[in-house]
């Protein structure tokens, strides 16, 4: 399988107060296209962070990160920007949800930065909702729906512009049993049926079970895990 | 325009917020439609004032009256084309605190000496028929609802008939008006040569005298001609083009301009604060969202230019309703200052519109660097 992250010797800390904490330590990891990886993890072991960096949400420190053929931690923060809008979506676990937009206003943010018309947005919008479910809640806005509805919102605007790339922070981490079971049958769906990359970040076992494969962070390096394993 | 709903929408986040801070600005600006347009206002009588007609009064101050006799000897000054005059009647109507403004004058002149007046010739010759006829301009008309053919009783803080009575009835036999606004059509106009027989003191006397001249450009020294021939009599001149006396008298007001600055200055530096508060609030609330719409792919750029558009778009409106409002109350308080016929001025409206467009920029500015310099890891995260 062709690798479409491609991640070498990234080494990522934070500075809290006067130290000085490495997050990530010359960590190596391949997704290849197509796949579905769940990564999983105790909190602080850096999982958010890798996954912010296989986002180009932030740099590494030091190391390679190729994504899409695409060296992204060489890239300005300009061209940076550029490169997110095209080939990653987002889906956070608290939705990020814009609450004055309607759910068709949310799902239409991302394609304000391409030169779409009007009506084209319209129509991939409302394709996006068709997808996810949520055609009849269009004119929504995120207070008048339910988590879960609020959840397929945000995976709709992920999906909006088609990109490559989906990276997941916990994103059935607000939701119940029952509503979490959706939403991954509904992210396991977009990955079979139209190949979609995606990354998840998950504390839950059961989550993780819908990923095509299991890898566990621990005080920044990658094992892989177990089936089963608990946070 | 695509990102106009994103804008609106921003704004509107906290309504009752919103609200109050576009009334703030609205009033603001209101206030500097008013006292800025009146400022030109007053630029605009003063330039629509004739610098062809020159006005007498006696040197030593506006209520001392000229002999009628001046008029020959100002006739004989070169360039000279015509004279009328005039004499305050300082009317009032049933109550002292109820003054109308009337004057005597000598209908024959009124033509010559005002070419910019509407006046029907068939009204000149009904004021010659009636002694006691009297010409009300339109704005007075309009006020008080008089109309031709009605009686007016006046009554005089000054003048008093011969026979002690300080009352006097004046019929309406025409109007006159004015719809370049040079000339104020607030007063009422009676005849000179009934007045100056009835009245009981004063006769043979006016208080103003108005020249036509034919060169504008001799104005100053054809006025120290005419003062020159009274100088040093009992009633000696002073000579004014009509511009240079409302000049003068502005003046003396004091610096209107600086005042009506010094107003507006600190009026818009406290609102400052105001929208600065209202956008800095509205940004610092924001801040996840601003993450997100980054991490779609919108620059620092974009996401700072959102935050100046809906600063923009907030004191832009609010300033168009603000100066809609002054234009609206302006002319009828334009017109209470006898310059009837003026509107709002455009370098007003457009001062204002740049004013409001530099003042959302700058009350944006210190909420918009905040939003360029956030790390989207940090405010996902809420940090």
């Amino acid at each position: 399988m062709t690798a479409l992250v491609s991640i070498k010797q990234v080494v990522k800390g934070y500075t809290r107060g006067r130290e000085r904490v490495e997050v990530l330590h010359a960590l190596d990891l391949d997704v290849g296209a197509g796949e579905f990886l769940a990564l999983m993890g105790p909190s602080g072991s850096g999982k958010t962070t890798l996954l912010n960096l296989i986002g180009g949400l932030d740099r590494p420190d030091r190391g390679e990160i190729t994504v899409a053929g695409e060296r992204i931690d060489r890239l300005s923060a300009g061209r940076l920007a550029k490169w997110r809008a095209r080939n990653v979506g987002f889906i956070f676990q608290f939705y990020n949800l814009l609450p004055v937009l309607t759910a068709e206003r949310n799902v239409e943010v991302p394609l304000l930065l391409t030169k779409l018309s009007s009506k084209e947005r319209k129509r991939n919008v409302a394709a996006a909702l068709e997808l996810v479910g949520l055609a009849d809640r269009a004119k929504h806005k995120p207070s008048e729906l339910s988590g879960g509805q609020q959840q397929r919102v945000a995976i709709a605007r992920a999906l909006v512009a088609d990109p490559t790339l989906l990276v997941c922070d916990e994103p059935t981490g607000d939701l119940d049993r029952e509503t979490s079971g959706s939403i991954l049958e509904l992210l396991k769906l977009l990955n079979e049926k139209q190949r979609k990359t995606i990354v998840m970040v998950t504390h839950d076992p059961r989550a993780a079970q819908y990923a095509s494969r299991r890898l566990y962070v621990d005080k920044g390096s990658l094992t892989a895990a177990p089936l089963g394993v608990a946070a | 325009m695509k990102y106009l709903p994103l804008v609106w929408a921003g704004l509107w986040r906290k309504r009752a917020r919103t609200v109050l801070t576009l009334l703030c600005v609205a009033v603001a600006f209101a206030l500097f439609g008013l006292l800025h347009g009146f400022t030109a206002a007053l630029d605009g009588i003063v330039d629509a004032m004739s610098d062809t007609r020159l006005r007498i009064m006696s040197r030593v101050n506006i209520m001392q009256p000229l002999p009628l006799a001046h008029r020959a000897r100002i006739e004989t000054v070169p360039g000279v084309e015509g004279v009328s005059y005039y004499n305050f009647f300082a009317g009032y109507y049933q109550d002292p605190r109820n003054g109308v403004q009337t004057g005597a004058v000598d209908v024959e002149t009124l033509d010559a000496i005002y070419p910019e007046l509407e006046l029907d010739p068939a009204y000149v010759e009904a004021m010659k028929k009636t002694r006691n006829g009297a010409l009300v301009g339109e704005d007075l008309a309009a006020e008080r609802g008089w109309k031709i053919g009605d009686v007016i009783p006046l009554r005089s803080s000054v003048w008093q008939r011969k026979d002690g009575a300080d009352s006097w009835e004046f019929e309406i036999v025409g109007s006159y008006g004015s719809s370049s606004g040079k000339v104020p059509t607030s007063e009422l106009w009676i005849n000179y040569d009934y007045f100056d027989e009835a009245r009981s003191a004063a006769n043979g006397t006016v208080t103003l005298y108005f020249v036509k001249i034919r060169d504008s450009s001799r104005a100053a020294s054809i006025a120290e001609r005419i003062d020159a021939l009274f100088a040093n009599s009992t009633s000696e001149t002073q000579t004014q083009s009509e511009k240079d006396w409302l000049r003068a008298q502005i003046a003396q007001i004091g610096d209107i301009g600086f005042f009506v600055n010094a107003i507006i200055a600190a009026v818009m530096f406290a609102l400052l604060f105001v929208t600065g508060n209202t956008m800095t609030q509205s940004v610092r609330e924001r801040v996840p969202e601003l993450a997100v719409l980054r991490t779609y792919g919108f620059s620092n750029f974009a996401v700072v230019s959102l935050v100046l558009a809906e600063s923009l778009l907030l004191c832009g409106v609010a300033a168009a309703l603000g100066i809609g409002i002054a234009a609206v109350i302006s002319p009828p308080i334009y017109r209470e200052f006898g310059a009837g016929g003026l509107t709002l001025p455009l370098p007003v409206v457009a001062a204002g519109l740049g004013l409001a467009a530099a003042f959302a920029l700058v009350s944006a500015s210190l909420p918009a660097l905040r939003a360029q310099r956030l790390s989207i890891v940090d405010a996902l995260a809420g940090r």
